[in-house]
């Protein structure tokens, strides 16, 4: 992790892309990394579209802006597609991670995007649904990420869930987070 | 040296701890953005008794500066935050403070000034306040600003000082990102930091005195000369103590922080958490074959004026980068300064002012290779050199 | 720290060191500055129609009804400025404005 790795995440605001940020950039922390995880800034407004950024190198970060040319784009809510131009600026040989229900060939026609650039997709608002019971597609998204980019491995992803969540949840609410991590590192698919 | 664990924390975050660790005794603040968690983790910090502080809920701005004043005047160790629309109306109060000689420390996370109303990032409210008699302080990352507060109180309570410390960091990109950062025990900082003793406390019954009397003509005109030569003392006493405070941290503290100056063409002086951005292009541009140099005041009051002239001699053309402007005036305001540095230490080599990151407008790479490209027309004396906005 | 008064205007050749710090003064310096100075009339008390009900004492804004055990006895003309106050409250008739030059030719 010497060379800089940019992600940008999309979401509307309250769907947790701000908490994903922190979580990754938290959990390369743990591995010694030097990290930004950072909002758009600006007024906060529930719903509305939204950007977060986290960058990991392991060297002093020294810039101090927003993210412009990502490695990695992750979209926490599809309906954004046609708001937002998602993969804008994105490097050509970056990954889109997207949370829906379509397929990955499905979602590399809606995404448009050149060849070289990769497709990942996981049905993470299905999943957390099913584990967490709430709408919150951040924490599983975060497992598909590890195993689409390896950027951060996925155990010390949860490692760091453990300790985040562990003074403020019940088990059971830390295991379903958990679970939702595990089950998304395993159903993500990519085109 | 420090062997503290890294963690993540946002500038807010660690201002917030850095007060914990001085613990004053007051702090009366009032809420803005993007000032606001530094209050919010602080008002935590009192309701889980993890300092003595009494916090005081004050109903604007106004009244948190007076009280911090009052307080003060009467011997406590006191700490306030504010930016923008905040710190304009605490206007009135902050030479009172200055005049007064007491040393509260404040926080301001620098946000723009409205019309048009925003609350991104620049300069301008913290300029706005520049000749208020407050020493000022620019933070880069979320760890210059916990260990510029924490100097923050040693150069105020300083008796060669004795002068209210504002100490900043950029609003946003530097008290909202999230950062690599750590922190020093508590102890170590209680022990940098010491007991404050004031010099004529309020509440001192056996030895009554009055604060804030009316002085005539010339009794107030070497009151000023006093205040004035103060803040002059106070550039090698905050040289003094940030040095003192690196030795404990093993974390660098410069007056002026200085890169790639000793054989640079073309230097760019800059404030705040930009000067990353300029440091990582003008990386770029060495390895391309371009010599820049970097020069970074972490201190803005006292103006290191000789410092910054030292590091620019060299150069064959030099840009000012303001992150605010002051309309109607040939340069911003760090544009003037650096020009009188200049002119008063000989220089002169010719320079160019830029106006950038208005309102939180962002710094891109671009922004930066550009002034570069018009250094090196201002060197060679083709270039324009009346003042540059960059955003627009 | 201990502070002593000083009046700078009788100092002849004084340097801003002179100043403490913050211009921070002995408490009780306005007693020094002698404001009777610019009254043009003075109130006069008789003290045998005094009631000592202290309604002068109450509204006086410079502090200049003396009391001594709960009666007074007199007036503080230092720092009276002449307002004329206490004589427009006072019910008993025991508080008169006289010029300064009356005052003086008694």
């Amino acid at each position: 992790m010497s060379q800089l790795t940019e992600i940008r995440w999309h979401a509307r605001a309250g769907q947790g892309a701000v908490t994903a940020a922190k979580l990754v950039a938290d959990t390369a922390l743990m591995l010694g990394a030097y990290i930004q995880a950072m909002p758009e800034y600006g007024p906060e407004r529930t719903g509305a579209p939204l950007k977060a950024y986290t960058r990991l190198c392991g060297e002093p970060i020294e810039v101090h802006n927003t993210i412009t040319n990502p490695g990695i784009v992750v979209v926490l809510d599809e309906t954004l597609l046609p708001l937002v131009d998602v993969t804008e600026g994105m490097l050509e040989d970056g990954v889109v991670i997207l949370n829906t229900e379509m397929t990955a060939a499905e979602a590399r026609q809606a995404l448009n995007v050149p060849d070289s650039v990769k497709v990942a997709v996981v049905d993470a608002t299905g999943i957390a649904l099913q584990t967490i019971k709430r709408n919150i597609p951040n924490t599983p998204i975060v497992g598909a990420l590890a195993k689409v980019t390896g950027v951060v491995p996925v155990e010390k992803v949860k490692e760091r869930l453990v300790e985040a969540f562990g003074k403020k949840f019940a088990q059971e609410m830390i295991d379903a987070n958990l679970k939702s991590v595990d089950r998304a590192y395993e159903e993500v698919t990519v085109a | 040296m420090s062997n503290n664990k890294a963690f993540s924390a946002t500038g807010n975050q660690m201002v917030a701890e850095a007060i914990r660790q001085c613990d004053p005794d007051v702090m009366a603040a009032y809420p803005i953005t993007p000032q606001t968690t530094i209050v919010e983790n602080y008002a935590k910090f009192v309701a889980a008794g993890r300092v003595h502080t009494e916090f005081v809920t004050v109903e604007s701005e106004h009244s948190a500066l007076s009280a911090c004043v009052g307080a003060s005047s009467a011997g406590a160790r006191v700490a306030t935050a504010t930016a923008s629309q905040g710190l304009a109306y605490m206007w009135e109060v902050l030479p009172i403070a200055a005049g007064m000689r007491l040393p509260i420390v404040m926080a301001n996370a620098n946000r723009t000034l409205a019309s048009p109303i925003n609350i991104g990032c620049d300069h301008s409210d913290i300029m706005g306040v520049r000749d208020s008699g407050w020493i000022i302080l620019f933070a880069e990352t979320a760890q210059e600003a916990y260990d510029n507060t924490i100097v923050s109180f040693k150069v105020a309570e300083d008796r060669r000082v004795l002068l209210p410390v504002l100490t900043t960091l950029d609003g946003f990109i530097t008290s909202h990102a999230m950062e690599r950062c750590e922190m020093n025990d508590d102890q170590q900082v209680k022990d940098f930091v010491g007991d404050y003793e004031p010099l004529y406390p309020l509440l001192d019954t056996n030895n009554p005195v009055g604060h804030g009397m009316y002085a005539n003509a010339p009794e107030f005109a070497k009151s000023r000369v006093n205040e004035r030569a103060a803040m002059d003392r106070s550039l090698s006493v905050l040289e003094e103590h940030g040095k003192a405070w690196s030795k404990v941290t093993g974390r660098p503290f410069e007056l002026v922080d200085t890169w790639g100056t000793e054989d640079a063409d073309y230097v760019m002086v800059i404030l705040g958490s930009a000067a990353g951005n300029f440091r990582h292009v003008a990386r770029q541009l060495r390895e391309e074959g371009v010599k820049v140099g970097i020069v970074r005041p972490r201190v803005y009051r006292p103006f290191p004026a000789e410092q910054i002239a030292q590091a620019c001699k060299g150069a064959k053309a030099v840009a000012v980068m303001d992150r605010s402007d002051s309309m109607g005036a040939a340069c911003g305001p760090l544009g003037a300064d650096v020009l009188s540095a200049f002119y008063t230490h000989g220089l002169t080599v010719p320079a160019k002012n830029y106006v950038y990151g208005l309102g939180g407008c962002d710094v891109s790479n671009e922004m930066v290779r550009r002034v570069v490209a018009d250094l090196e027309k201002v060197a060679e004396g083709s270039a324009d050199r009346s003042l540059t906005y960059l955003d627009a | 720290m201990k502070l002593n008064l000083r009046d700078y205007a009788e100092l002849e050749d004084w340097k801003p060191e002179d100043l403490p710090v913050g211009n921070v003064t002995a408490a009780g310096a306005s007693q020094q500055y002698i404001t009777g100075g610019w009254r043009t009339m003075r109130p006069v008390w008789d003290q045998d129609a005094c009631k000592n009900c202290m309604l002068c004492w109450i509204v006086c804004p410079d502090i200049s009804i003396l009391v001594k055990n709960q009666e007074m006895v007199g007036i503080d003309y230092d720092h009276c400025k002449g307002c004329g106050i206490c004589v427009h409250e006072c019910k008993f008739g025991a508080l008169e404005m006289v010029t300064e030059d009356q005052a003086k030719g008694e």
